[in-house]
């Protein structure tokens, strides 16, 4: 049995056509973003106001209210970091689940490559994460954060975080295409991520054997590396308990990018069918 | 000149599993996880083979459910074959429908860059076509308005002015000019026109069997999943016409077409007969200029109030030549009641010029909102006109010739 996909004549075709298809993702992406603010008075200002309005509800909560962190220089800007980071991690994942089923309509009509639109949808959350830094940056500032040349590894950071968010959805995705109960499943492992992330707490409260184990988490990580970039140099990171097992976290995004890649690829071409 | 092989399909076939109940969740499938009889399955095609050449305009006919949009979807890479092998030399275009991803809540400029990069064009491309797109579709003043403020004939307009700005080397069209006024069907055709001199090669689903006459260089009829025929187009349309029209032997009983697939309605008045006469006599062929009686003998199985007794004649190729009903012609109809037989009948000079007429009639209620009986090509008749005659009419009409002084 052969099928086109096995033709190679129709796989060099497709190999063609896929460099134009990335145009596609820009609209897309595009087009997601302004359907995102329509019909909201203050539109893309939103993006901006939700980072300063958390920002004033942490600040109140903890500088205030609770110090649970006030050994931590500059607790509230540690804290929106890392819910930051959290929110670009959530909302990418939970929208490229859904991302294939809400395209199904385009994907039963015309043949692009599907993956085009989980990348949209990874676009369209990573702009938002965009707007978000830049007010995270406009308190780093004001909080006379010690800034070095350190500093430009929180681009690796962002790439890391990418290709986590990416990964899970690719799986996540295609999976979500046959089986809706993702959403119910993704929901409660993220709420569990969550609390287990050391994203509202310092990660210095766990106890010292349970530190090891969620800094190999690979979202705590990143966002433990961050803040001691950015924010910190108190923050515990993975290198100062692991020692070499500290790279785990590391190694887990690219091989759940690939592996995704390469799940996602072998269920795209039954979409059409299933969705 | 070597003609090249633009797609070549060789013994495909195509099932769906239709589940009995889709299971779209874990426990679901987990709980029919060693059950292997959850699912129908359905042959939508059955060995499909056939070659399109480089440059040729390729007609694919066939009824509802023939399998013709399952064959298009699997050209333009939309499903996989279950087993078989689709070979395409060259790009493609897959316009399969028309606006495919427009939103409405997008302004038409907007949905312009969407949809054009859904057909795999790059931004520059289309910043490049902008212009033309929007001439083409006439709607220059309408471009910064959102979508849903557009008629469908508009965004049918607009979408076509943007698929036909997909260049690339094979084109497939599906059913593309049901929509569109007059004007903007005659820019259509001029496309089509311009693609064939340009020898793109294109395959075209229609119905619409003038444009696969006008334009096609060969067609493929598809039958329940299988190729009923490949050949020039006049040959295809006439095995397509007569699958249309139900064979009957002898008597004009329309009993014969009671199980067939071209009969719908609900069965409150069905037509029992549909018979042609001349001067009160059933006759089968008629002469230019006779009158032609048509009778349609209805029982009435439920009681209906002025229900529309109405019918189409339909040309040799399947086209409607003449559509006429009760209601339209301001005739009232009255209440019947259960047992009756009522006899719709209606008069008409023969100006049809040559071949096979069909005869499709059809009951509803009052107010057209429900069909009782619709029968397609339930009876025939046929005109010989001593002229061979091509048109579909020939009414009494005179010609002149002179010279202008």
């Amino acid at each position: 049995m052969s099928s086109a996909s096995d033709s190679p004549m129709r796989a060099a075709v497709e190999f063609k056509t896929r460099r134009k298809y990335w145009g596609l993702v820009r609209e897309l992406a595009a087009a997601d973003f302004k359907l995102k603010y329509q019909g909201s008075v203050f539109g893309y200002l939103w993006s901006l106001m939700k980072p300063l309005a958390i920002f004033g509800v942490l600040y109140l909560v903890f500088s205030v209210f609770v110090r649970i962190g006030s050994d931590i220089p500059n607790y509230p800007v540690y804290l929106l970091l890392g819910i930051v980071l959290w929110n670009y991690f959530a909302e990418s994942t939970v929208n490229g689940m859904r991302a294939i089923v809400d395209k199904g309509d385009l994907i039963r009509k015309v043949y692009f490559p599907r993956i085009m639109i989980l990348l949209a949808s990874s676009l369209s959350a990573l702009i938002t994460l965009v707007l978000n830094l830049l007010i995270v940056a406009v308190f780093l500032l004001f909080a006379h954060t010690d800034q070095s040349w350190q500093s430009f590894g929180f681009l690796f950071l962002i790439l890391e975080l990418y290709l986590l968010s990416v990964g899970i959805s690719l799986f996540l995705g295609a999976l979500f295409v046959r089986f809706r109960d993702f959403a119910y499943i993704w929901e409660v492992a993220l709420q569990l991520l969550f609390y287990a992330s050391a994203i509202i707490y310092p990660l210095s409260l766990v106890p010292e054997r349970f530190q090891k184990l969620l800094v190999l988490s690979p979202i705590t990580q990143i966002v433990q590396d961050a803040r001691w970039l950015l924010v910190s140099k108190q923050t515990t990171t993975g290198f100062a308990i692991l020692a070499h097992w500290a790279l785990i976290p590391y190694l887990i995004p690219p091989l759940l990018a690939i592996t995704g890649y390469i799940y996602f690829e072998r269920a795209a071409s039954m979409f059409a069918e299933d969705v | 000149m070597e003609e090249r092989v633009a797609i070549s399909v060789k013994n495909i076939r195509k099932n769906f599993k239709l589940p009995h109940e889709r299971y779209t969740s874990l426990k679901q499938s987990a709980m029919h996880l060693f059950t292997r009889k959850g699912f129908t399955r359905f042959e939508a095609l059955k060995d499909v083979s056939f070659e399109v050449m480089e440059g040729e305009f390729f007609g694919i006919v066939g009824r509802n459910g023939s399998g013709k949009s399952t064959l298009l979807k699997l050209l333009g890479g939309i499903y996989q074959p279950t087993s078989g092998r689709i070979a395409i030399h060259g790009s493609l275009s897959p316009f399969i429908e028309l606006g495919v991803g427009f939103n409405p809540e997008l302004s038409g400029r907007d949905n312009v860059f969407l949809n054009g990069a859904i057909l795999g064009l790059s931004r520059k491309q289309i910043e490049e076509k902008y212009d033309d797109i929007v001439a083409f579709s006439e709607l220059h003043e309408f471009m910064d308005q959102k979508l849903k403020n557009y008629s469908s004939g508009m965004q049918v307009r607009l979408a076509f002015s943007i698929a036909i700005q997909a260049r690339s080397d094979i084109l497939l069209i599906d059913e593309v000019l049901a929509v569109g006024d007059a004007n903007f069907q005659q820019k259509c055709y001029n496309f089509f026109r311009e693609m064939k001199r340009e020898k793109r090669t294109i395959v075209f689903v229609s119905h619409d069997m003038n444009a696969i006459k006008d334009f096609c260089d060969r067609a493929l009829l598809i039958q329940d999943g299988v190729v009923a025929a490949v050949g020039a187009p006049d040959r295809i349309i006439n095995k397509y016409n007569r699958l249309n029209i139900v064979e009957r032997k002898e008597l004009e009983s329309v009993e014969y077409a009671m199980d067939t697939a071209n009969r719908w309605g609900s069965g409150d008045l069905v037509v029992k007969d549909v018979v042609t006469k001349l001067k009160g006599r059933p006759r089968k062929s008629f002469e230019p200029g006779e009158d032609i009686t048509i009778e349609i003998k209805a029982t009435v199985k439920r009681k209906v109030d002025q229900p529309i007794f109405g019918l189409i004649i339909k040309s040799p190729q399947g086209l409607r030549v003449m559509v006429t009903n009760t209601r339209l012609m301001g005739l009232k109809t009255k209440a019947y009641s259960r047992g009756e037989t009522v006899t719709f009948s209606c008069s008409v000079k023969n100006i049809f010029s040559n071949g096979r007429y069909t005869i499709s009639p059809g009951l509803a209620d009052t107010d057209g909102n429900v069909f009782y009986d619709w029968i397609e090509d339930a009876a025939w008749f046929e005109v010989h006109n001593s002229d061979s005659n091509d048109g579909v009419v020939l009414p009494d009409h005179t010609l002149k010739v002179f010279v202008e002084s």
